[in-house]
């Protein structure tokens, strides 16, 4: 037998006070359990934020290093796609902060509603995703991948790019560190991407279990971190898009 | 079976002690609008001539859609002050590791030229 049973025998009702089925037993109260998860939400999106970091740093030495490569090489970037991805992802992050609200004030129809959206718009995002990158594949700026440079050493080779721009051609020492621009690029977009599939798939369980009531009944916390692992996400491309694809576009 | 957020579903105030709060949709809609307008902004900005200020531009309209997204769709600013301690802190540190590497790198061939 073991110390605690004698302790409950020993203060029977005392001990234990009544509480909602979600809440725990170590915390004192709801609140006090939504606070700790808030917090410790806060600590994983900070590990993710120096992940990140990381490659941002990356970026912006070999930016500093090698900058007229890395701004042709982001000619080579649809500002279309880019900015309407961005617009989606907007979108989407404002479509979960509604779905947040909708749980918080138990309107189930509205929440799946939201939830839903949030969805789709997530799958827009990596739909036009997909077009950008089967573009760079059809024309070898996959880095390590039958990388082609004639696009910079020759810019009038690739008329679409050059019509808009009228880039100068690179000596082929400045135009081989464009393959460092796309793996950084492929490694930025590509993390995000893996960030967004997760986020996507946590989303498609959440829409079951928001159907169900799960998060209609009081308790909103799996949402509202939800929430804030999908607005993180949303931040990391808030970033992405400028660095990526505007850093030059006046030439 | 005290359930705390039954009561004040909508009404911030509406029950005792530490308070869930929940933030009206028009607050979301504001900051969405803000978004997509500064978004516009920072694309328009790209193809004007500026030197220097480009990125600066660039960073500067991210580093405030980041912090819209921040305070208000992840709700840092009705937070607990734990909360808002550790996003700061977190915030520093990654200033630091960033700031102190690049400082370095950019700095290196400093005077050899």
């Amino acid at each position: 037998m073991s110390d605690s049973t004698i302790i409950t025998h020993g203060a029977p009702e005392a001990q234990h006070h009544e509480h909602p089925s979600y809440q725990r037993h170590h915390f004192e109260s709801v609140e006090q359990q939504a606070d700790a998860t808030n917090f410790a939400m806060w600590l994983f999106l900070l590990t993710e934020i120096m992940f990140f970091g990381g490659l941002f740093t990356a970026y912006l030495i070999y930016r500093n290093w090698y900058y007229p490569a890395f701004v042709e090489a982001s000619h080579q970037l649809n500002i279309f796609w880019g900015t309407a991805n961005t617009a989606v992802l907007i979108s989407s992050s404002f479509t979960m902060a509604m779905g947040v609200y909708f749980a918080e004030t138990r309107r189930k129809g509205w929440l799946v509603f939201c939830l839903v959206l949030t969805f789709l718009l997530g799958l827009v995002f990596l739909g036009i995703k997909t077009i950008e990158y089967s573009e760079k594949i059809e024309k070898h700026h996959v880095p390590g991948f039958h990388y082609s440079v004639s696009a910079f050493t020759d810019p009038q080779s690739d008329p679409e790019i050059y019509k808009e721009y009228h880039d100068k051609p690179m000596a082929l020492d400045m135009a081989r560190h464009t393959e460092l621009y796309f793996f950084l690029y492929f490694a930025m977009t590509g993390m995000h991407a893996l960030h967004m599939i997760i986020g996507i798939a946590i989303l498609g369980v959440m829409i079951f279990k928001a159907r169900a009531g799960a998060y209609t009944a009081g308790h909103v916390t799996f949402v509202e971190n939800f929430g804030l692992y999908w607005h993180f996400v949303d931040i990391v491309w808030i970033f992405l898009f400028p660095l990526l694809y505007l850093i030059s576009r006046h030439q | 079976m005290s359930e705390p957020i039954q009561h004040g579903v909508e009404h911030e105030n509406d029950h005792g002690g530490h308070e869930h709060h929940v933030t009206p949709p028009i607050v979301y809609l504001v900051i969405f609008g803000c978004l997509l307008t500064l978004t516009g902004l920072t694309v328009g900005a790209s193809y004007i001539e500026m030197g220097v200020f480009n990125p600066i531009v660039a960073i500067a309209i991210g580093v405030v859609k980041a912090t819209l997204v921040v305070l208000f769709f992840m709700g840092v600013k009705y937070s607990t002050k734990l909360t808002k301690l550790t996003v700061g802190a977190g915030l520093f540190t990654f200033m630091v590791l960033i700031g102190m590497t690049l400082a370095d790198y950019f700095t290196r061939a400093w005077g050899r030229w």
